[in-house]
């Protein structure tokens, strides 16, 4: 088995993802049976093959420096950002207090 | 009185268009059949007066006498992982239930400006991850397929297990979907329905819910390949919002479909014929050369050597990336909250997705982070994406001895909901076929390709080379015109 | 002279280095339409891709890609002209992606370098070169703030994507005057280049300080992280105390360990941050939202040519061609506005007396630097700077050179421009501030003075020399003050043989 209970449990703590002693134990042997059998890959000698970057032929493209240009990728629209936020607060989203 | 419900897109248009009927008539016999049709829940949410309004736009504007759009008049499903501006948005997640999106995707929003309405959001897989339409977080679809002689629920496939769904029941004439590694082909394949993903960055991936951005791609569900053809290109086009979007002219394919395929040569992956496949796909496969040798083709054996790779490179790929994709639902700007009491911040976090989130997300999540995480990303993320650059350099020999390939698109029919729940892997298995394009990106398109012993709907495979959609419809109406597939589900709904 | 903590049990070296994270000069943000402008409502400056709403997709700036490639230049860095973005995955209020879209594998800018010049009052013996390992391109992350509310915190996205350069030194520097001199000469680079504004009370520049301390000779030790220190006074603090903490802790038997920490600007101290992110793992992986990007050398060549004269360059040429002092070279390039001013100063100069740069470089260095600044200060807010234009004070200058008027004089007449804002020469016109150069009226008062004065112009024949100054005084007092100074001198010695 390639991942017992505590890998998954720190797994699921990187991913954020509350588990509980029972889902850990029936996670592990489902996780362990995916990575085994993608470790198959390990097979296939790509020393010499770069891994893939674009899929088909593309290159980045840029975009102008221009404020608002789109309005769908634009600022100015605090209404909407903030519309389905389950605790928005005088013009913030609101979480618990956070201390650094 | 007309039997819209039969009509497809091209015949709903032309008619619409010369007034043998109106939009808004059009428009309400599909909400009346939607409606009617609950129990094979492939809708997370219908929305009547949006067809309705769409359709009665079509008709003022034809009465004024102007030019109408690809797809006036013709009301459709939308996958619910289009964001639709005013209309929830859930990817099929409890974590999104309730997120009403300020913002409309740009290719539902090409679908509007053609003059197609919407009927409602489609059911799906959670965030497009399962080939069953079992991990929805709104109950599983039902397959209006039945084997002969069962009344055992079948599913409709997956992802986009709503869209196929509801096509192959007649509740709307064609239906967006989305394919990361199969989910338009596969469930197309099993409901007896055609539907194209496209080269990836034909269509843009603004405002769709990402799972694995590398190989996301829309692509619509229709039940001929000239209604795919059309919609594909009011789908279609550059958006210089999207990165990875294809700054190229959308082709007219509809106006240049041809079925004679005197002069192509199609490929046979030798790879595609693997252990245990059932003899009536590869009966249907046989059924499927001769078709396309009847309209002119060439038929040529090749081999795709990393074949057997592909599908554990894409469980090493598409999990990573939704891993990453996943960490913004996070009950901080939109969807579920759950604070326990006195929990702090990261504490919200882990309780809001532990609720949010279905077990199959989860488990894709998971083998995502564990395979980016310290010390593992040589292993299996780099490896996978060097296995990735042999898949498609497979395909890019194959290119020198033929236009197209074959193959089978799923390795079995439909199978019963609950039969492979509790075996991940066996229902990953399911994309072994159809994940090879995606990886390479390539245009690959599902087509009926008859029914088995049980009557049940098998599908047949066109992979083309990138961009060229064109060569993979002409190929696949080859096969359309030649099989004359018209069997329809029986209707035991309502 | 190295610096060194002297511990209870001998001397330790401290080893530094910097991460300056500073915000690209850009209206809009990196990867989205959102303007970059300081100090608006909160999460007004925010799009959806910026709040990571659901399907929302990045699309670099080219503007910003144009910046970095610029500064990578100025610090004659390789550019790559393939170079990729990198998610870094974490959890965190401020990043609303759960990633931060950022460069790991294939940076955008490589190995560089940056002089920092010898400051023997600052402790800096010689002048040293600083490695730079790398810039990449960068989000900045929103803001949190704790003090709004008892249990939430609030979250004001309108920073995060804004366009960062990550400037990464080498563990180079060995004092707090090295590190100090480094971020004031990095600063000093990004705005002649124009990729940064160098505003730290803003937030547009701020280092991440790397602070590592050994016995002479020893492996590197374990280094501490003092995270978003904000102006180049915190960056020596944070060193000197780190430095201090670390020895004693080492010496009282513990040991260092490697965290992230804060700066208390109250206190002038760091602690350990409580919120820290778990374990460093971020995971990161090629963003696949982002095709690679890579750049033609077409943009490139456009980049280059568009580089103004650098500083160093500058200095250089103020003392091999201007022929300034290395005092005055430095002190005029180390700020944009002030060797701006200067060049135009000496441009206007240069032409209103007719001779080329060099012949006037050294008065006009010293009047920008020194009178200049010394009459506006002693004015205060009676001046008003805005008079100060190149223009009046090229005039001055030239009323100075051509012998019209005294160093004095040019004092006075600059502050009554200040003040007024008149036209030099009228001032010195009408204020009676010019110098007599007329000989008639200079030889007239020197005979006079030395007629009255017979015994002392016999004992300066005999000998006295001494008396030559009583002479000069006589005459400029009888001339009240305003005879040139030369020409006194020039007719004395000629009447008194
Ligand atoms: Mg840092
Ligand atoms: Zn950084």
């Amino acid at each position: 088995m390639s991942v017992d209970k505590q890998t998954v449990a720190k797994i699921a703590s990187l991913a954020r993802i509350h588990m509980d002693d029972a889902e850990l134990e029936r996670m592990a042997p489902e996780l362990s049976q995916i990575l085994d059998w993608v470790e198959q890959l390990g097979e296939v000698d790509t020393s010499d093959v770069e891994p893939m970057t674009a899929v088909i032929p593309n290159t980045l493209r840029l975009r102008a420096d221009e404020v608002n240009a789109d309005a769908k990728t634009a600022g100015d629209r605090r209404e909407d950002v903030l519309a389905n936020a389950p605790a928005a607060e005088h013009g913030f989203f609101g979480v618990p207090k956070v201390i650094e | 009185m007309t039997e819209f419900t039969q009509m497809g897109v091209a015949d709903i248009r032309d008619g619409v268009a010369a007034g043998d009927f109106t939009a808004r008539e059009v428009a309400e016999s599909f909400n009346a059949q939607v409606a009617a049709a609950a129990e094979l829940g492939a809708f997370i949410v219908t929305t009547p007066d949006k067809a309705l309004d769409a359709a009665d736009a079509v008709d003022a504007a034809r009465a004024r006498g102007e030019a109408l759009g690809k797809m006036a008049g013709v009301p459709i499903g939308m996958k619910d992982l289009f964001a639709t501006k005013g209309v929830q948005t859930t990817a099929a997640s409890h974590i999104l239930e309730g997120f009403i999106p300020p913002y409309e995707s740009t290719v539902s929003a090409n679908l509007w400006a053609a003059g197609a309405g919407m009927l409602g959001k489609l059911n799906m897989d959670q965030f497009a991850m399962g080939s069953s339409n079992e991990t929805s977080h709104f109950g599983s679809v039902k397959s209006p397929w039945r084997k002969d002689g069962s009344n055992a629920a079948l599913t409709p496939g997956g992802s986009s297990g709503g869209s196929s769904a509801a096509v192959a029941a007649r509740l709307c004439p064609a239906a967006t979907g989305t394919d990361t590694g199969g989910s338009i082909r596969q469930p197309a394949a099993i409901t007896g329905i055609t539907g194209i993903k496209p080269t990836y960055g034909r269509c843009s991936r603004w405002g769709v819910v990402a799972f694995a951005s590398s190989l996301d791609q829309a692509g619509p569900m229709a039940r001929s390949v000239k209604d795919c053809a059309i919609m594909l290109e009011a789908m279609a086009g550059f958006d210089p919002k999207d990165a990875t979007s294809l700054d190229m002219e959308v082709p007219e394919w509809e106006a240049h479909l041809s079925a004679d395929l005197s002069g192509k040569t199609i490929g046979i992956p030798r790879e595609y014929r693997m252990d245990g496949t059932p003899q009536d796909i590869l009966d249907s496969w046989e059924r499927g050369k001769e078709w396309l040798k009847d309209a002119g083709a060439k038929i040529v054996d090749i081999t795709l050597p990393h074949t057997k790779y592909a599908l554990p490179a894409y469980y090493i790929i598409a999990p990573a990336e939704a891993s990453s994709n996943l960490a913004r639902y996070d009950g901080v700007r939109y969807g579920l909250r759950d604070l326990p009491e006195g929990a702090g911040l990261q504490d919200m976090y882990a309780a809001t997705r532990a609720a949010g989130f279905g077990d199959e997300v989860k488990r894709r999540i998971l083998i995502g982070t564990y395979v980016l995480s310290a010390g593992f990303y040589d292993a299996y993320y780099n490896q996978a994406q060097k296995i990735r650059t042999l898949v498609a350099r497979d395909f890019e020999q194959a290119w020198s001895q033929c236009d197209l390939i074959l193959a089978p698109t799923t390795p079995n029919s439909a199978f019963a909901l609950d039969e492979m729940q509790g075996d991940p892997l066996a229902m990953y298995l399911n994309d072994v076929f159809a994940v090879p394009a995606s990886l390479a990106g390539l245009p690959a398109m599902s087509v009926p390709g008859g029914l088995n012993s049980d009557g049940l709907p098998l599908g047949l495979q066109l992979i083309g080379k990138p961009f060229d959609e064109q060569g993979v419809l002409d190929a696949g109406l080859a096969i359309e015109q030649r099989s004359g597939f018209d069997a329809q589900p029986d209707k035991w709904w309502a | 002279m190295s610096y060194r903590i002297q511990g209870a049990t001998g001397e330790w070296e401290v080893v530094i280095g910097l991460e300056v994270h500073a915000q690209v000069t850009s209206k809009a943000k990196l990867f989205s339409g959102a303007s970059t402008a300081f100090g608006s409502e909160p999460n007004s400056n925010v799009s959806l891709v910026d709040a990571a709403m659901p399907g929302m997709l990045p699309v670099p700036n080219r503007e910003c890609i144009r910046q970095a490639v610029r500064t990578g230049m100025a610090i004659e860095a390789e550019i790559n002209k393939w170079s990729r973005f990198d998610r870094k995955n974490y959890f965190y209020a401020d990043l609303p992606q759960g990633y931060q879209i950022s460069q790991l594998y294939h940076p955008l800018v490589g190995e560089g370098q940056l002089l920092i010049e010898a400051d023997e009052k600052a402790g800096i013996p010689e002048d040293k070169v600083i490695g730079i390992e790398r810039i990449h391109v960068e989000q900045d992350a929103g803001k949190l703030m704790h003090d709004q509310h008892p249990t939430m915190s609030y979250v004001d996205l309108n920073r995060c994507g804004v366009a960062l350069m990550e400037i990464v030194s080498r563990p180079d520097m060995r004092s707090p005057a090295e590190a100090g001199a480094y971020v004031r000469k990095l600063r000093s680079i990004l705005r002649y280049v124009g990729s940064c504004d160098g505003n730290m009370e803003e937030g547009s520049m701020r280092a991440d300080v790397n602070v590592s301390v050994r016995r002479i000779g020893d492996e590197l030790g374990t280094r501490t992280e003092t995270k978003n220190v904000n102006s180049v006074r915190f960056v020596m603090q944070v060193i000197e105390f780190e430095a201090n903490r670390q020895v004693d802790l080492i010496e009282n038997g513990g040991t260092v360990e490697q965290e992230t920490r804060l700066f208390d600007p109250g206190t002038g101290t760091t602690r350990t941050m409580r919120s820290k992110e778990d374990a460093h793992d971020y995971r990161y992986f090629p963003d696949p939202d982002l095709l690679p990007l890579e750049l033609e050398d077409s943009f490139l060549e456009e980049c280059r040519a568009s580089l103004p004269e650098l500083p160093d360059a500058k200095r250089q040429r103020y003392e091999n061609v201007l022929g300034l002092t290395p005092y005055n070279a430095r002190e005029l390039t180390a700020e944009v506005e002030t060797f701006a001013r200067f060049e135009t100063l000496l441009a206007a100069t240069a032409s209103a007396i007719g001779k080329d740069e060099k012949a006037v470089a050294t008065q006009v260095a010293n009047w920008a630097l020194s009178v200049a600044p010394g009459v506006m200060k002693s004015l205060g807010d009676e001046g008003d700077p805005a008079h100060a234009t190149a223009e009046a004070q090229a005039k001055i200058l030239k009323m100075q050179v051509d012998g019209e008027i005294s160093g004095g004089q040019a004092k006075e007449i600059f502050e009554l421009v200040l003040k007024t804002g008149r036209d030099p020469a009228e001032i010195a016109e009408a204020e009676g501030l010019k110098q007599v150069s007329d000989t008639g009226a200079i030889e007239a008062a020197i005979d006079d003075i030395l007629a009255a004065n017979a015994d002392k112009v016999e004992q300066y024949r005999g000998g006295k020399d001494k008396l030559f100054g009583f002479f000069v005084g006589q005459t400029m007092k009888a001339m009240q003050g305003k005879a040139n100074p030369q020409v006194v001198n020039q007719l004395l010695k000629q009447k008194l043989g």
